[in-house]
């Protein structure tokens, strides 16, 4: 056996995970054909130990198994030729153990050394470079953009992140830090949540039926609170104002009640190991119904008054397109995925039990432009609003305590934690000792995956049209510089 | 005393204009919207402000808009205001309004081009295309005007409508519609381009001006208003009769400024900005009007 199988928050034994050769490796993804969601070493006295965790998700399965590196081995053939998703995933790993993958096609710096980092040159008489960033109008996060163009239209965008590395992985490996809710400010329930689970399960804790509904009712109440700022920053990059002024408006109503449940707009604080902070009481519930439905009208009134305008549809319509191909040959994950037709969405793939009783359909778009990602949005706020309200009412006839007290983490265990953020998959991979202590704790944003994918959409677009595509991934600088 | 009062509008009422514009905004959005006054006000702190030099740049940048706004306030004095009256009444008013603006326009461009920024150098390049387009439509526009007319200054718009029959009115609308889009092209409005944007990339004139500061800024955003304005008393001039009385004409020039105004604020808020290759697509549309009002005024001088 070349690979373990488990389950998404299912402990296992980390000294079971076998052991293959890089060769052994190259072909059983070859063979298994499966998306890599973690690539990632540990050092293990003086050998590294590489870590490879494959997602079956027609069956809901995580395949996971190892390759050691030797001291004396300093570099092995790159996997990214043959699997184009994993080029981001070697770079970060030359980047931590320098271990070097050879012939890799795009070995720049990740987060580190961005001083003399190789930019992508074009020359010729008619060519002209832009350079964006890292300090951009407005308040973004840091981020360098290096365009190439010709006249108007981009031929080549090579995106540089790694401004605001803050060491995240070695600070989690304290668990009495509660940090899992900082690491990416837009996703604080996604990633507070991944944390949560995946420290159950590996300490056995049981919570209760309760508390597992409070985390899917903000869930999907973030997802529903980002999704419709995003729908009005999409209008307002295209200088539609309604849409811009409206759908900002009705985001405040879904973080305000947030507030009131929590005491965070952000539903900072709200998830804890164990289960969550603070309950929701029927009087609470039906407040988060009616708030719900006055969204869910605004919002398809401003949808469809929006989808149907010449205008907008014609700035949104054949924007920023990315083939179904190329986001399969990327790696792409979560929302920015099921726009180009790929139906990957953690929630069902993994059937989390909650989800799947009501409904298994996931949203798709075909087209795979911003007019695609706009309607997505539209189409999973609908989607999400009706979980919450089959969550509301599963909850009143639920009488359990809203928290349990965790019990130790156990020794010498992996786990792997996925949780669908409003962006897309959100995993944690968490190993224990023979302490019991966290030795290596690996995060992967879905935003790690979907980069590369902006640079693919705006490619031979119009310069102008940058702004419009980049709104429309809304993709994460922290969740991927961590 | 003509000239007195048109000094006075020119001095207060592109700043009221540019007031109505965003008051307008304000109401389809739900807001109060700031002072109407509020333009002055800015244009007033920016005035008190301290202006910044890049290193980089060199006298043309710190020139440039003196002579733009010089060249603004210079072509003002050529369009008639009250009862249809320039300050300055020449021959040929139409080229010479037109060059001087450009002048000031080159200066403005190269003024650009001197910061060295890949911005300002883009943002030069649309304004410069588009005036392009621009120019020669409005030209066949004004030519018409004067063969129509037999006057040759800027007091012959006055006359079209009145004085030509079923044509003056075809050839008014026409002008109208095509001044319009002129408008919104040198002012930068939506579907244009994005005044309120804070996003270099997809700008056109607001890029061009991103390393002005202070006086300067306050300068080019003076000399700008100023140019919407004149393009609106265009307008106006066109359609209103000069053999009012002289109170009933200031009201109904000063209504038809506003309502160009509130006409500008309510597309904002309601279509989407064009992407960028529309746009030439629509500045073209006025080329169609002036090729239109060409074969009006053919018709009209020789028959068929």
């Amino acid at each position: 056996m070349n690979w373990i199988i488990t389950e998404n928050n299912k402990k296992i034994d980390a000294l079971s995970i076998p052991t293959i050769t890089i060769e052994e490796l190259r072909e059983d993804l070859k063979a298994l054909k499966l998306r890599p969601i973690g690539f990632f070493g540990k050092q293990e006295f003086e050998n590294v130990r590489l870590y490879v965790v494959l997602a079956d998700d027609k069956k809901g399965k995580i395949h996971i198994s190892s390759v050691l590196f030797k001291p004396d081995v300093k570099s092995y053939n790159s996997l990214t030729k043959d699997f184009p998703q994993l080029h981001n995933f070697e770079r970060e790993f030359y980047e931590d153990f320098k271990i070097e993958p050879k012939n890799h096609p795009w070995l720049k710096p990740l987060r580190n050394n961005q001083k003399d980092y190789p930019f992508f040159v074009m020359q010729g008489e008619d060519i002209h470079e832009v350079a964006v960033g890292p300090i951009h109008a407005g308040i973004i996060e840091p981020g360098h953009f290096r365009f190439m163009c010709q006249g108007e239209k981009i031929y080549n965008l090579e995106i540089m992140l790694g401004y605001q590395h803050r060491n995240v992985e070695k600070l989690m490996l304290n668990p009495n830090n509660r940090l899992a809710e900082s690491i990416c400010g837009d996703s604080v329930v996604g990633y507070n949540m991944a944390f949560s689970e995946g420290m159950e399960a590996l300490s056995d804790t049981v919570i209760s039926k309760r508390a597992c509904l409070i985390r899917r009712i903000a869930l999907e109440m973030e997802r529903i609170a980002i999704h419709i700022g995003d729908m009005g920053a999409i209008s307002g990059d295209m200088a539609y104002l309604m849409g811009a002024n409206v759908f900002a408006t009705t985001r405040t109503l879904v973080i305000n009640t947030m507030l009131e449940i929590s005491g965070s707009r952000f539903a900072r604080g709200l998830i804890d190991v164990g289960g969550v902070n603070f309950d929701i009481d029927n009087e609470m519930a039906s407040k988060i119904k009616t708030m719900l439905n006055e969204v869910l009208e605004i919002v398809h009134r401003c949808a469809k008054i929006m989808l149907k305008k010449p205008s907008c549809i014609s700035r949104m319509e054949q924007t920023g397109t990315v083939s179904k191909e190329t986001a399969l040959s990327l790696g792409a994950v979560g929302m920015a995925a099921r726009s180009c037709a790929i139906g990957l969405d953690s929630r069902f793939d993994f059937k989390d039990k909650y989800y799947t009783k009501y409904s298994t359909a996931k949203k798709l778009e075909e087209t795979g432009d911003v007019f695609a990602r706009f309607k997505l949005r539209y189409k999973e706020i609908i989607q999400s609003i009706q979980f919450i309200n089959y969550f509301l009412d599963e909850l009143k006839n639920n009488k359990e305590e809203i928290k349990t007290t965790p019990n130790d983490l156990s020794a010498n265990s992996f786990v792997v934690s996925i949780t669908e953020g409003w962006r897309g998959e959100i995993v944690h991979c968490i190993i224990t000792g023979v302490n019991s202590e966290i030795i290596r704790y690996k995060i992967k944003d879905p935003s790690f995956n979907n980069w590369y994918m902006l640079s693919m959409a705006v490619r031979n677009n119009g310069i102008s049209d940058f702004p419009l595509c980049n709104k429309s991934f809304n993709l994460s600088y922290c969740g991927c510089d961590l | 005393m003509t000239t007195l009062i048109n000094i006075l509008i020119l001095l207060f009422v592109p700043f009221l204009a540019m007031g109505v514009i965003k008051k307008t905004k304000a109401f389809w959005a739900g807001r109060k919207g700031a002072p109407l006054l509020q333009p002055l006000y800015d244009f007033l702190r920016l005035m008190k402000k301290e202006t910044v030099y890049s290193t980089t740049t060199s006298w043309v940048f710190k020139l440039a808009p003196v002579i733009n706004f010089a060249a603004i306030i210079f072509a003002s004095l050529f369009v008639p205001l009250i009862k249809g009256y320039a300050i300055l009444n020449i021959p040929f008013a139409f080229i010479v309004f037109s060059y001087i603006l450009g002048l000031g326009k080159f200066f403005s461009l190269i003024a650009a081009l001197d910061t060295g920024s890949s911005f300002e150098g883009m943002g030069a390049s649309r304004e410069a295309c588009f005036s392009t387009i621009v120019e020669p439509a409005f030209f066949i526009v004004m030519a018409s005007v004067v063969a129509l007319t037999k006057i040759t200054s800027f007091e012959n718009l006055k006359y079209i409508l009145y004085n030509s029959g079923i044509y003056g009115i075809l050839i008014v609308v026409l002008a109208v519609l095509a001044l319009f889009i002129m408008l919104l092209v040198e002012g930068c409005r939506v579907p244009v381009d994005d005044p309120n944007t804070h996003l270099e990339l997809t700008m056109i004139h607001e890029v061009m001006i991103l390393d002005n500061s202070g006086f300067d800024l306050g300068l080019i955003v003076w000399g700008s208003t100023i140019k919407m304005f004149l393009l609106e008393a265009l307008i106006a001039s066109l359609i209103i009769p000069s053999n009012i009385p002289f109170i009933a004409y200031i009201t109904a020039f000063l209504a038809i400024i506003f309502l160009i105004s509130v006409i500008i604020g309510t597309i904002e808020s309601s279509i989407a900005r064009f992407r960028m290759t529309h746009v030439f697509e629509f500045i073209f549309i006025m080329s169609i009007m002036a090729l239109l009002i060409l074969t009006l005024t053919t018709y009209r001088i020789y028959g068929i």
